[in-house]
């Protein structure tokens, strides 16, 4: 590439992050202010100290529904894991007579959107008694389409023949499932955890339905709740509530970014 | 002889039914939750959409199709409709033109790009009710960002959340910048994943820039600016968290999108029949983008 | 050491049509059983029926002296290998190897000593802690085979193993697969499309066409004895010269392609059946003429292709519509445009029916046809 057409790049490319990134940064920054400091609209702080963090955590059980959330994350993720990869499996080593039409029902839950359905789950977790719970928060989101669709891309991608040698070999369905499948297809899992794990700790509409105390109460409302009280005066510590939340997944989406985007590629298209 | 080939028959018919048997144990969790929460809720939506409801959701008096005629008289629910759309009309153009720029300047082989890869998809790992807490602020009145700005270069000061011309514009600014990341992450595959080896023949024969732009990458990218553009309509259809924040729906009513609607008629207004006949909408209109996404974007989209 | 035998073997997948018709054959114990015949003869169809990896639609399979079509394929004493290799990813080497003993819990004491032993036969010591992805093809090849023999099991079912490697390594490939399975004494059933490994390999072939046996014997027979013009096209190369002829019973002589007159002796005129024959010559027969040879039996052919191998010579000209080739060996330096004078002897061409291609006659004059007792004095 000529020098010219770098610097043209490298301008744009600077130009777009600084402003794609000002929000986060500028919430970082203000984070660190003190009241007057933020009306007087400055941009770096005069000291990075920590008392916002500290009366954040003050303020709200954060530290409970921080708990929460990666709880409940880590639920949703491993319950999909599970549920979405025998689905998979079946779908690509065990035929059997209407398998396309049962894929085909699966499919077609992608069209259904969560929020046309929410009355009636919420009162399906009301009648099982699950509001306030963890399971009430993670068991709908077990069984995704796009999860399992994901991986059975993946799983096509085995050579059939693996299956051929371990049937001679004398091992079990569930066998070569654990034992070669589940090995064999890790990005793919990693991928699928990475998103299940990002998606439910960053869900809003369901944890603001099913949950009313502070018992399983997930950080996304509490920042909500955070700023309802807070918003008058008290800006920096409502910032530094939000850094304390996105932390988590911007680490996790830093470290999976370049595996996240191979894996959710392949899985979106043929 | 006879005795042997009967029971092979019945060796093989038990063979046979082996692998449903089998494939259905394992599908079994996924056909469960599937059914309790996503089938039979969307039956049980359609049928109270049919329905006045009393406080816990049952159905108590048939009403036919008077929920829907309700609708559609509904003043507050037809301005819903428009804010909707013209969310949708705000939000999806410009964020996929968007985030395909950004592919496009991140897709080259340059030093350092590793970083504003990560930049660029960040907002993905960042959640609606954070993003709108950050926006909430960009567009405070006195404080915000946005004003000082305008107050800095001597413009007039907007109220971004609160004039009725400016809410839904602020709220879809925020939502586009909260969506770039995911449709960044899969536009930069789709790029990656075109034959370089298209490019070098290109380059053999002369074409520059622009013309291996409109020429290679927009008709070998198109199966996945197919596909983001119809995620990007259903997100949009979807959004509800930075309602709920920045503006409740107000002011005047004037970003109370679908979703929003529906959660305030259920479970602030507690009618579950009228939120039910909106949810049913709401599938329509989904389903409608998605059939026509499919039956006219599938022929004019280049798949490899 | 077992047995398998095939008993009037079919596969059907749609219930009307057959893709593998009626197979009967017997293939011995510890013998060298080599399946060989074009793309979608069904040979590889077979192979998995034997594996139990198909099932089996009509006949009976047996292996030892069980009836095995319905055994599962890990209970018929059998091991397998795979055209691409089927080596598990995320396993080491030593994983791979001992997989299917890990399976079958042998303990692991024995485990480690066979392994051992097979890698050291197949030259894989080092490797034992690599993956399969850090190998070469020929590496990984042998990690299959090592796998295959490391079960001890009777029988060896071989899909096409050496098509991926390139054709040095494959030559190689060839000889050690056929020293290990002698050694070992295992029944190999081995499936290829490469008629060079199946003339190189088999104690015995079977071509397959269509689904349908052509032939079954010892590989030279079969070149010496083709039954039919299919099998004498598929096995050699360059392949056998095949034209249509008409007997001219008269002037006791075939007409081939209109402009070559062969003779033929007086008696075999009479008893040959038919006038229209199918009329072949293997390249290596068609020999350059010279002072000797007589007139009719000399005829002059322009070369349209010349192909110098430096031990032989490879040249084609038309007969009819048909090209031929014939291969002279050592060096000739002949020109496209040449006109060759070039002989055929009767005794050298092989006949077939015309309308039911069964074969009439082979050729007689084989050229080093030395019997075996003759090569040892």
């Amino acid at each position: 590439m000529s020098f010219p057409r770098k610097v043209v790049f490298y301008f744009l490319l600077l130009f777009s992050a600084f402003l794609l990134f000002f929000p986060v940064l500028y919430a970082f920054m203000i984070s660190f202010m003190t009241g007057g400091e933020i009306m007087q609209g400055k941009f770096f702080p005069q000291t990075f100290t920590l008392d916002n963090y500290f009366r954040v955590f003050e303020r709200l059980p954060l530290m409970k529904y921080l708990m929460n959330s990666f709880v409940v994350s880590t639920g949703v993720m491993m319950g999909q894991l599970i549920v979405c990869s025998m689905a998979a499996y079946v779908f690509v080593f065990i035929p059997f007579k209407g398998r396309d039409l049962v894929f085909f029902l699966f499919i077609s839950t992608m069209m259904i959107p969560w929020e046309a359905t929410m009355i009636p789950n919420f009162f399906t977790i009301q009648k099982l008694d699950w509001t306030n719970t963890y399971q009430g928060l993670t068991v709908p989101f077990f069984a995704l389409a796009f999860g399992t669709f994901l991986l059975r891309q993946h799983f096509k991608t085995i050579p059939k023949e693996l299956f051929e040698a371990s049937q001679i070999a004398g091992l079990s369905r569930f066998a070569f499932f654990w034992r070669v499948i589940l090995p064999v297809s890790k990005t793919s899992l990693v991928t699928l955890g990475a998103y299940g794990f990002l998606t439910t700790w960053n869900m809003y509409l369901w944890p603001l339905l099913v949950t009313n105390n502070d018992q399983v109460r997930t950080v996304q409302i509490g920042l909500k709740q955070l700023q309802s009280q807070e918003v008058a005066t008290e800006w920096g510590v409502v910032m530094a509530g939000v850094i304390v939340v996105i932390i988590p997944t911007l680490l996790l989406l830093f470290i999976g970014q370049k595996q996240l985007q191979k894996g959710l590629t392949q899985g979106a298209l043929k | 002889m006879k005795g042997s080939s009967s029971l092979h028959a019945k060796q093989s018919i038990w063979k046979k039914s082996l692998n449903a048997r089998t494939a259905l144990l394992y599908l079994f969790p996924s056909i469960l939750l599937f059914s309790v929460f996503v089938f039979y809720p969307m039956f049980r939506t359609i049928y109270l959409s049919f329905f006045l409801t009393d406080q816990h959701g049952s159905a108590a008096l048939f009403v036919g199709l008077e929920n829907y005629a309700y609708l559609l008289e509904s003043q507050a629910f037809r301005n819903s409709i428009k804010a909707t759309v013209l969310f949708v009309l705000y939000t999806v153009p410009a964020g996929v033109i968007l985030a395909l720029f950004l592919a496009l300047i991140a897709n080259e082989k340059l030093k350092g790009i590793g970083f504003f890869r990560t930049i660029y998809s960040s907002s993905m790992g960042i959640s609606v009710a954070a993003s709108s807490v950050v926006w909430l602020f960009l567009f405070h009145p006195s404080v915000g960002m946005f004003n000082r700005l305008l107050t800095l270069v001597h413009l007039p000061e907007v109220q971004w959340l609160l004039d009725p011309d400016w809410a839904l514009l602020s709220v879809s600014i925020s939502t586009i910048w909260l969506n770039t990341g995911f449709s960044f992450l899969i536009l930069l595959g789709g790029l990656q994943n075109i034959d370089g080896y298209l490019y070098e023949s290109a380059k053999i024969d002369g074409a520059g820039y622009w013309y291996q732009l409109r020429r290679i990458t927009i008709p070998m990218l198109s199966p996945t600016l197919f596909f983001i553009i119809t995620i990007s309509l259903i997100n949009a259809f979807q959004s509800f968290g930075q309602i709920d924040i920045l503006t409740k729906g107000g002011p005047s009513q004037a970003t109370n999108l679908i979703v929003y609607s529906i959660y305030r008629e259920a479970f602030v207004n507690y009618q579950f029949g009228t939120a039910s006949a909106q949810a049913v909408f709401l599938f329509l209109c989904i389903l409608i983008v998605t059939i026509l996404q499919f039956k006219f974007g599938e022929r004019k989209v280049h798949y490899q | 050491m077992k047995r398998v035998e095939l008993m009037n073997v079919s596969k059907t997948y749609d219930k009307k049509t057959e893709v593998i018709s009626n197979i009967n054959v017997m293939i011995e114990p510890g013998e060298f059983f080599v399946l060989v015949g074009p793309s979608g003869c069904g040979k590889s169809t077979m192979l998995r029926m034997i594996a139990g990896l198909e099932e089996i639609t009509g006949g009976i399979l047996r292996i030892g002296e069980k009836e095995a079509n319905h055994l599962p394929p890990s209970k018929r004493d059998i091991s397998m290998v795979f055209q691409n290799y089927a080596l598990y990813p995320h396993l080491s080497v030593m994983e791979n190897i001992v997989f299917g003993l890990h399976v079958k819990k042998i303990p692991k004491l024995e485990r480690k000593t066979r392994c051992k032993d097979v890698a050291a036969m197949l030259g894989l010591s080092e490797y034992l802690n690599r993956k399969p992805r850090e190998l070469s093809g020929g590496q990984r090849q042998r990690v299959a085979l090592a796998r295959a023999i490391v079960n001890e099991a009777p029988i060896c079912l071989m899909d096409e193993p050496l098509s991926n490697l390139d054709a040095k390594l494959r030559a190689h490939m060839r000889s050690e697969i056929r020293q290990i399975q002698r050694r070992l004494g295992i029944t190999m059933i081995y499936v290829t499309h490469d008629q060079v490994e199946a003339m190189t390999m088999g104690d015995r072939i079977m071509i397959l066409h269509d689904g349908k046996i052509q032939q079954v014997g010892k590989p030279i027979d079969i070149y010496n004895h083709p039954a039919n013009p299919f099998v004498a096209t598929f096995i050699g190369s360059p392949p056998m010269n095949i034209a249509e002829g008409v007997m001219k019973r008269l002037q006791s002589e075939i007409l081939v392609g209109d402009e070559c007159e062969i003779k033929i002796p007086v008696e075999d005129s009479r008893l040959l059946q038919t006038e229209q024959v199918l009329v072949g010559i293997r390249p290596e027969h068609i020999k350059v003429a010279s002072k000797e040879t007589s007139h009719e039996n000399r005829m002059v052919v322009e070369a349209i292709n010349v192909e110098i191998l430096g031990n032989e010579t490879i040249f084609s000209f038309k007969i009819g519509s048909h090209e031929w080739m014939a291969k002279w060996n050592g060096q000739w330096h002949l020109h496209i445009g040449d006109q060759i004078p070039i002989q055929m002897d009767y005794e050298s061409l092989c006949l077939f029916d015309r309308k039911t291609n069964e074969r009439i006659k082979s050729a007689t004059d084989i050229e080093n046809n030395i019997l075996d007792k003759e090569v040892f004095l």
